[in-house]
């Protein structure tokens, strides 16, 4: 039994590995050489040569791809009373936002299940279940979404689709049938959960889990190439001819880097969702043993929202050095141009987040007796964060006008100018990290005594880590970032990163030491919450969705009047860039709908639990 | 359900919250509207005029000041006439302009030819710039614009004006002679000699190294796909090479007959 058990986990396995390297051979690739002979070309080649070479080659008579096309208004189809581009970006971003959390849902929810089998404590696997409950009513409005999206597309852009649909016709088609593979493998996992219990079975179910991580993620990462491919177009000619294979297309300059970024925001935005429904749940709970498991869960939720939004900036900042890399127009564009002053609305959203987890994490040591030594430190954690927060927030230029630009002597304000930069900037973000992983240290060892006997010494060399990472941090980014050479400033960054997460991976390592066996001081009282706490993690929520939203904006902005960059023009009414306002407004409408839904999701998990008994309603049974 | 409504009305008041920073806290700038492709009527300006073209375009459709401004991306162009006499003597230049107006426009189309020391791509070392060709892609200037952005550049930096205003569309005058039509080459060794594909290929006795090794292409390409890198280079760019260096023009230089001949000779080197 043990061994065929084995062999159905091992063989799954190895589907989940074949399911990850399998994806470039789903879309056969249509070579340089097929695509060569475009209408440019063969309008250039006499035809009877090209005929001969036909003859001749068999590869000469493959597919010919047309460039893209040249739009006009009348290109766009329009229903009177409905916004095209509105209509089409809410219903996108929506369709994002619930891929994202059900793409990230069951990232954690493995990982929480591994935890549980690993301390066997039932505990983490009823909350991954709960997790996965919430995000199998998600996941449907994902698909509607979905469809809808198609159809607006389809309705409303039918030339853009089109064209896209002739690139990746053959990735398009295996997204549909991953899309199947997605929903049987969650149903099993979703349905399965008590059924594969214990043992072996235990196994297996972690086997589906992982295969529902795999197909999920593959699913993202297609959807991905078709967006990144619209910014940074792959394997077509300046005239949008294509000629590359579908992979080279997929493969384009921003796809990974999007990639990347997309897998870390999920998870953090995912965590505080999931951490949202906690909250509604304590919020809605009767008896005291509810509210102290929602606590409980709650507090995991942040965590994991804590634990991703941590690499998250440098997520950010990569992707956003790649679009540099790629075209420094755009670049330039999305940093110094236009959308420069979304940084600063970006700045108050990501403090807010970092505010809000932070202040979860403060009134969760409410839960111990032991938490009251560390209280003192609070107010000083909690004034860092927002001096960091500040200089994040200072903008570099103003928009003056002429007698603000004489008072001020300068387009840049000489105190506050200086923190406009990027060193100042990344210093900033580098102690925001650093002090909010400070603020979990403290949570972390609220209940607990070291009872180690280098517990002084450990003690130390946490300080001394903490105190010369942040000296590094401000040298770094003071001495590179205002007096040497400009390329200097951006390079800083890198070591910079790398004192942070030295700091936070060593502090880790001697506390999982010094802690291991430790006293508690008091037993934690789960559910000794604030309700105000759990607006904390309603606002992180709320902040997350709105973020996403923006940097949506701007993500698809920076292609301005092109819906693919530099080669195919969009030619409708709405080819200009909206202002920030208007896009506030848009993903402001998006968030509400969000958020509503969400709501009723969470809603929905809390009526279907419970069970009225009729008396008197149904016909009595003979037995 | 009194949750649902104290939830609700909270995530709303931090959504309105957002919204009325965005909207009220911060600057509202409205983005330049899309650029609207404009009839030039050359024939009837005046070089002042044709000059004053040159500056709108270098400061919106080319887009140029976007990094050659104060902010140090790229360097500023406020004495480029001068400058440029000494760039050409350079022994970093790799470019073949001999006057400045030539220098100029290989700077616009061809902007790796001469790095500014500091502004090449990181890792480079100067040797590649950042700037696109602006001529295609995204900014996409005929040869009329570049004429009027070199005007400008003459202008603005206190260098004689060298550049003609073009006549785009003007016919031939009439009763002039017509060109002599030239001879077919007979081999495609003269076709490769004419064209000088020696000078960045390895091919026949020469070691250009500048593009592809042609000596065994005919076993790894065919020749449709040949064709089409003659015709129009920048469709596919070989792995280990960069884009913007071959004459786009080649179409347009050679007889059908020449090309054909060159396709055949190029798939049967393996």
């Amino acid at each position: 039994m043990l061994t065929r058990n084995m062999k159905i986990t091992f063989g799954a396995l190895m589907l989940v590995i074949l399911a990850m390297f399998m994806l470039p051979d789903f879309m056969p690739a249509v070579h340089a050489s097929e695509a060569a002979a475009t209408e440019a070309t063969s309008a250039a080649a006499p035809a009877s040569a090209a005929a001969s070479d036909a003859a001749a080659e068999p590869v000469a008579n493959a597919i010919t791809f047309p460039p893209a096309p040249k739009l006009t208004e009348a290109d766009y189809p329009t229903i009177p009373g409905v916004n095209a581009r509105v209509m089409v970006w809410l219903v996108a971003q929506l369709h994002l936002w619930f891929g994202a959390f059900v793409v990230a849902v069951p990232m954690f929810v493995f990982i929480i299940e591994v935890i549980g089998m690993v301390t066997r404590d039932e505990r983490y696997d009823n909350m991954a279940y709960e997790f996965i409950k919430v995000s199998i009513t998600a996941y449907s409005l994902t698909a509607i979404l979905g469809g809808l999206l198609s159809f607006g597309l389809i309705l409303f852009y039918p030339d853009l689709f089109k064209y896209l649909s002739m690139i990746f016709k053959e990735s398009m088609f295996a997204y549909a049938l991953l899309f199947f593979a997605e929903s049987a493998v969650l149903y099993i996992y979703y349905y399965g959960w008590h059924w594969l219990q214990g043992g072996n079975k235990k196994w297996i179910h972690l086997t589906f889990g992982l295969l529902l991580n795999a197909v999920g993620l593959q699913l993202m990462f297609l959807a991905n190439a078709w967006t990144t491919f619209m910014m940074s177009p792959a394997a077509v000619d300046a005239a949008g001819v294509f000629n590359g294979n579908t992979w080279e297309a997929i493969h384009n300059f921003l796809w990974n880097p999007i990639n990347i970024h997309r897998v870390v925001a999920n998870v953090a935005y995912g965590g505080s969702v999931v951490g949202a429904y906690a909250a509604f749940k304590f919020l809605s709970a009767q008896k005291k043993e509810e509210r102290a498991h929602y606590d409980w869960v709650g507090y995991n939720a942040n965590f994991i929202a804590i634990s991703a939004l941590l690499p998250l900036p440098f997520a950010g900042y990569y992707l956003t050095a790649e679009m540099y890399a790629y075209s420094q127009q755009m670049g330039i564009t999305l940093m110094g141009g236009v959308f420069a002053w979304i940084f600063i609305i970006q700045a108050v959203l990501i403090g807010a987040l970092f505010l809000s987890a932070n202040y979860y994490l403060w009134c969760g040591m409410g839960r111990s007796e032991g938490a009251y030594r560390y209280n003192p430190r609070i107010k000083y954690i909690a004034a860092v964060l927002v001096l960091a927060f500040l200089v994040w927030f200072t903008p570099h230029t103003l928009v003056l006008t002429n007698s603000e630009l004489k008072d001020l002597g300068g387009p840049y304000h000489q105190i506050l100018g200086v923190f406009g930069i990027m060193p100042a900037k990344n210093t900033a973000v580098n102690f925001l990290l650093t002090f909010t992983f400070l603020s979990f240290v403290f949570y972390r060892r609220a209940n607990k005594v070291a009872t180690v006997s280098w517990a002084a010494a450990g003690n130390a060399a946490q300080i001394a880590l903490f105190t010369v990472g942040l000296i590094n941090i401000v040298i770094l980014g003071v001495y590179y970032g205002y007096f040497t050479n400009t390329v200097y400033k951006v390079a800083a960054s890198i070591p910079q990163v790398l004192t942070t997460l030295t700091i936070i991976i060593t502090s880790l390592v001697i506390d999982s030491f010094m802690y291991k066996g430790a006293k508690d001081v008091a037993p934690l009282h789960w559910g000794r919450m604030p309700n105000r706490s759990q607006y904390a993690l309603f606002l992180l929520a709320v902040s997350f969705t709105w973020l996403m939203g923006l940097m949506g904006y701007v993500r698809s902005g920076i292609r301005q009047h092109w819906h693919v960059s530099n080669i195919f023009r969009d030619g409708s009414p709405d080819a200009f860039t909206p202002g920030l306002g208007y896009a506030a407004s848009v993903v402001s409408v998006g968030t509400i709908m969000f958020m509503a839904m969400v709501i009723f999701v969470f809603w929905l998990s809390t009526i279907s639990g419970k069970h009225v008994v009729a008396k008197g309603y149904w016909k009595e049974q003979q037995a | 359900m009194k949750n649902f409504f104290k939830t609700a009305f909270f995530s709303l008041l931090v959504i309105g919250g957002f919204w009325g920073f965005s909207n009220f806290g911060i600057p509202q700038i409205k983005p330049a509207p899309p650029p609207v492709e404009e009839k030039l009527d050359l024939g009837a300006m005046t070089m002042d005029q044709f000059i004053a073209l040159g500056g709108k375009i270098f400061n919106g459709k080319g887009t140029c000041t976007l990094c050659h401004n104060a902010m140090g991306r790229a360097p500023m162009l406020d004495k480029v006439g001068a400058n440029s006499e000494e760039r050409m003597k350079d022994v970093r230049y790799k470019g073949e302009a001999k006057t400045v107006q030539e220098y100029l426009h290989e700077s616009l189309v061809k902007p790796s030819a001469y790095v500014v020391a500091g502004f090449g791509k990181s890792g480079t070392n100067d040797t590649e710039s950042p700037m696109p060709d602006v001529s295609g892609g995204g900014i996409g200037l005929n040869e009329a614009e570049l004429a009027a952005v070199i005007a400008y550049l003459q202008d603005s930096s206190g260098s004689e004006v060298t550049v003609e205003i073009p006549q785009m569309d003007a016919a031939p005058a009439e009763g002039a002679a017509a060109p002599a039509e030239e001879v077919a080459l007979k081999t495609p060794e003269e076709v490769i000699t004419k064209h000088t594909c020696g000078m960045c290929h390895k091919i026949l006795d020469q070691e250009g190294a500048l593009g592809p090794d042609l000596t065994k292409i005919g076993a790894k390409r065919n020749k449709e796909y040949l064709r089409q890198a003659i015709l129009d280079p920048e469709a596919v760019i070989a792995k280990g090479f960069s884009g913007g260096m071959m004459p786009p023009t080649y179409g347009e230089q050679m007889k059908a007959k020449e090309l054909e001949m060159l396709v055949n000779y190029l798939a049967g080197l393996k």
